[in-house]
């Protein structure tokens, strides 16, 4: 997708779906769909054919502007943006996801096919494809398919694909520098790992065997070069 | 175009047997050429590191592709499938076939789990009649194994097994949270566990490698250098020497013979320019990994080895094996509502659990370990997938929408706790590969074909795997998650090859009519060729390969050494 489109997206008059839907004239009323945009460029260890690949993704168009508006609205009621660390919008969910449906070929159909399904389902309910329903109206319809355990064999291809947005959701937010924040994750950064706190293990009702303890590293001594005697006792 | 110089070794293949081999040899004093398909690779370059990038500096964040099928960030340039080099399966069999095309091959991604193989495994014939004992012992490669461990590297601890040696370890880091609940549970179940055994370098062993700073992703590489893979510890060691000549981007197509049936060389195509490259040398070390060490013998022919180079007993490419697997988790209610704080670790598991079963009646050969798995780990593709799946065993809803998913993923974040068997199969006479004689990759080699069935042995033992591990994921206070595979999945056993554990193609032994190289890795057709990768495996114990791939590779280096030194070679 071109700058272009991106741009018109982000401060779109939403059109009702053209020839064959209901004829109501709507702009996902009550809908934010605007939303971060991601960078299109990255540089993390790739090689050529893979830098070859993501410029073919990124230069592929796969879905159109009333899908990929459809998604956010959805992104958008899965994780929405009224949160201190900020919700799926924030974190660019419909780049992302928009990205990895390209990449992931199995992931194509079922989103192309559920945004159908979704449209199909809130015409013959509401008149309106999903974005073009009242807010009220658009949550009635999440309702019915967002839980698992519902049996309605009408809802069942609704419940899979709400399930996959949500995981797609929620997997595009973790791996932000928001959802880190959010879930608290304090790794990836140089440190010296000397075993689970004291209070940790407390709350938890455990302890390190004393003999195992004896057997690990002692780290004031992890710089000091090994050396070992004939019959393989550490020495230093 | 040929090489200018006449080498004393060409090594072909740069993991860990060739590595081993090309740092050994110019470390005696010889001029080397070291051969890898793929390219020079550093991980502490920063065009290459995928080490502590965070997942949004992916824009799959770190998902799996074609290229990188381990993710996104995994070091490993390879995979199941290569653009340009198929390989093909007999009907009704199966294999899937890992190839790395970089400098360092395998051992950029592999576990670095270091476990030496014990004196029964060398002779597993002798304990239950099956397949064939090795023609060496423990005590032929013990001396290696030693010299190994303080070169390179590895914690763990010395508890006096029988079967699981003692070694020049370094201490083991402390275990995890979720791995006191599968200690306990595993003293419950009387089943024993012991810190896992692991080259990555949790104190200094020498003052060109850094030592662990716990990130967790070995699987990246390390920038630091302080965990084992073959081009920083071995190969960046061994062209500073300025023995060594390395030719990357450089796919070996065969070994080149002389009238009197020894090798004078290899012929090559540079992947680059697609030119033909002859390098000339007095030996040739292969290390291109069990299957495509046998590739190049089997593609090798001449007047002299009319079915291929060192074929004449007809046993190259037979008798490949791999290790079994199979794998299981479940939810740990206790590890509900975690306190959050960094447990990255070292990569992979800090306990693990040995084969214990040595004396047990059961109905399977051999045996397997146990690979301990779980934590709160740095997010990625996937993480928030049925976020809330295990509200099931909580009797709420799974499902919705909204904010309330926020507090769902944190509640289940990091209690889950898994565990992988990696077991030891029987080799077979009728399990191989051969040269597929219809079918040419985009070089002209021809490709392999893969023939491979397992046998009721390591059903049954799959079968056993699920048995303890429910055990065990129980007794750890876990519920368990999916359904326990039976036989109509073969108990869930992995596919031939897919631990990556593939060995046996060259197998060595003391006669030349069922054996393709002696106990050194000595072709028998062609003393100026060896074999120093695991092909030489007469039988893959439940040990991954890796540490007894460094141990025999130096152990052929050696005699290569010696055998120059005598003018007989």
């Amino acid at each position: 997708m071109n700058m272009n489109r991106r741009e018109t997206l982000k401060s779109l008059l939403l059109a009702p779906l053209a020839a064959g839907a209901a004829a109501t004239a709507g702009c996902a009323p009550g809908a934010r769909v605007n939303w971060t945009e991601l960078p299109r460029e990255y540089s993390y260890g790739r090689t050529e054919a893979e830098q070859q690949r993501d410029r073919e993704l990124f230069a592929e168009s796969w879905f159109s502007e009333h899908e990929l508006v459809t998604i956010a609205v959805l992104c958008d009621i899965i994780l929405p943006s009224d949160h201190p660390n900020g919700g799926a919008l924030d974190a660019g969910l419909p780049d992302f996801v928009e990205f990895i449906v390209k990449d992931r070929e199995n992931l194509k159909l079922p989103v192309r096919g559920g945004i159908a399904w979704l449209d199909s389902y809130a015409i013959a309910e509401f008149g309106a494809d999903f974005v073009n329903i009242e807010e009220p109206q658009r949550l009635a319809i999440c309702d019915r398919i967002a839980w698992t355990d519902v049996e309605d064999p009408v809802l069942r291809p609704g419940i899979r694909f709400f399930s996959l947005m949500r995981d797609l959701t929620l997997t595009g937010y973790y791996t932000t520098e928001q959802g880190l924040l959010d879930l608290g994750y304090q790794g990836n950064v140089a440190n010296v790992w000397d075993g689970a706190p004291a209070e940790v293990l407390a709350r938890h009702g455990l302890q390190y065997e004393p003999e195992w303890l004896d057997k690990c590293i002692d780290q004031s001594r992890r710089d000091i070069i090994a050396t070992w005697d004939d019959d393989m006792n550490l020495t230093s | 175009m040929s090489a200018a110089e006449t080498y004393d070794a060409i090594v072909v293949g740069s993991g860990a047997g060739g590595g081993m081999a090309t740092w050994r040899l110019a470390q005696a004093g010889l001029r080397v050429a070291l051969v890898e398909a793929g390219p020079w690779y550093d991980p502490a370059d920063d065009s290459q590191r995928t080490q502590f990038r965070y997942p949004w500096e992916s824009p799959r964040r770190g998902a799996s592709t074609r290229l990188r099928p381990f993710g996104d960030y995994n070091a490993c340039i390879g995979g199941w499938e290569l653009d340009g080099e198929p390989f093909t399966t007999e009907p009704g069999t199966e294999f899937m076939w890992w190839r790395a095309r970089m400098l360092g091959g395998r051992t950029n991604h592999w576990g670095r789990i270091s476990l030496r193989f014990g004196p029964l495994d060398f002779k597993r014939r002798d304990i239950d009649g099956l397949g064939d004992n090795w023609p060496i012992g423990y005590e032929d490669v013990k001396p290696y194994y030693d010299e190994v461990d303080k070169l390179i590297g590895v914690f763990g601890t010395n508890e006096g097994l029988p079967n699981d040696p003692d070694g020049f370890f370094l201490p083991p880091p402390k275990p995890r949270l979720h791995e006191l609940y599968y200690i306990r549970g595993a003293r419950e179940a009387g089943v024993p566990v012991y810190p896992a055994r692991k080259s990555i370098l949790t104190k200094r062993i020498n003052n060109d490698r850094g030592v662990c700073i716990y990130c967790r992703q070995c699987d990246r590489a390390c920038s630091l250098h302080a965990d084992f893979s073959s081009s920083t510890v071995l190969i960046y060691p061994a062209v500073a020497s300025g023995r060594v000549d390395v030719y990357t981007n450089t796919m070996v197509r065969k070994v080149d013979t002389g009238p009197d049936g020894s090798a004078t060389g290899v012929s090559c195509i540079d992947r680059g320019n697609r030119q033909e490259l002859r390098i000339n040398g007095r030996s040739v070390v292969l290390a291109a990994s069990a299957c495509s060490t046998a590739r190049i013998l089997l593609n090798s022919i001449s007047t002299q080895h009319d079915a291929g180079l060192g074929n004449s007993s007809g046993h190259v490419g037979r008798y490949l094996h791999d290790s079994t697997g199979a794998s299981r988790a479940a939810f740990l209610p206790e590890l509900m509502d975690r306190d959050i704080y960094n447990e990255d670790g070292v990569g992979g598991m800090h306990v693990y659990t040995p084969w214990w079963l040595e004396d047990a009646n059961l109905d399977f050969a051999r045996g397997y370990h146990l690979e301990i798995g779980g934590g709160m780990g740095m997010p990625s593709y996937g993480f928030g997938f049925a976020a809330n799946q295990y509200n099931e065993f909580l009797g709420q809803r799974v499902g919705g929408y909204g904010n309330g998913l926020r507090d769902d993923v944190k509640r289940f974040y990091g209690s889950r706790l898994s565990i992988a068997c990696r077991g030891e199969s029987v080799p077979q006479y009728g399990n191989y590969c051969e040269l597929d004689p219809d079918v040419v990759d985009e070089w002209g080699i021809p490709v392999l074909r893969f023939n491979y069935r397992w046998t009721d042995q390591e059903i049954n033992q799959a079968r056993h795997m699920q048995d303890t591990m429910e055990e065990l994921l129980e007794a750890s206070g876990g519920i368990l998650l999916g359904s326990k595979p039976g036989p109509e999945r073969q108990y869930g056993l992995t596919q031939p090859g897919e631990i990556i554990h593939e060995v046996g193609t060259t197998r060595m032994g003391d006669d030349p009519a069922t054996s393709v190289t002696n106990r050194f890795g000595q072709l028998h057709d062609a003393s100026n060729v060896f074999v120093a990768d695991a092909g030489t495996f007469v039988s893959q114990a439940d040990k991954n390969p890796t540490w007894t791939i460094l141990a025999l590779a130096w152990r052929t280096s050696d005699y290569i050494i010696e055998q120059m030194q005598q003018r007989n070679l």
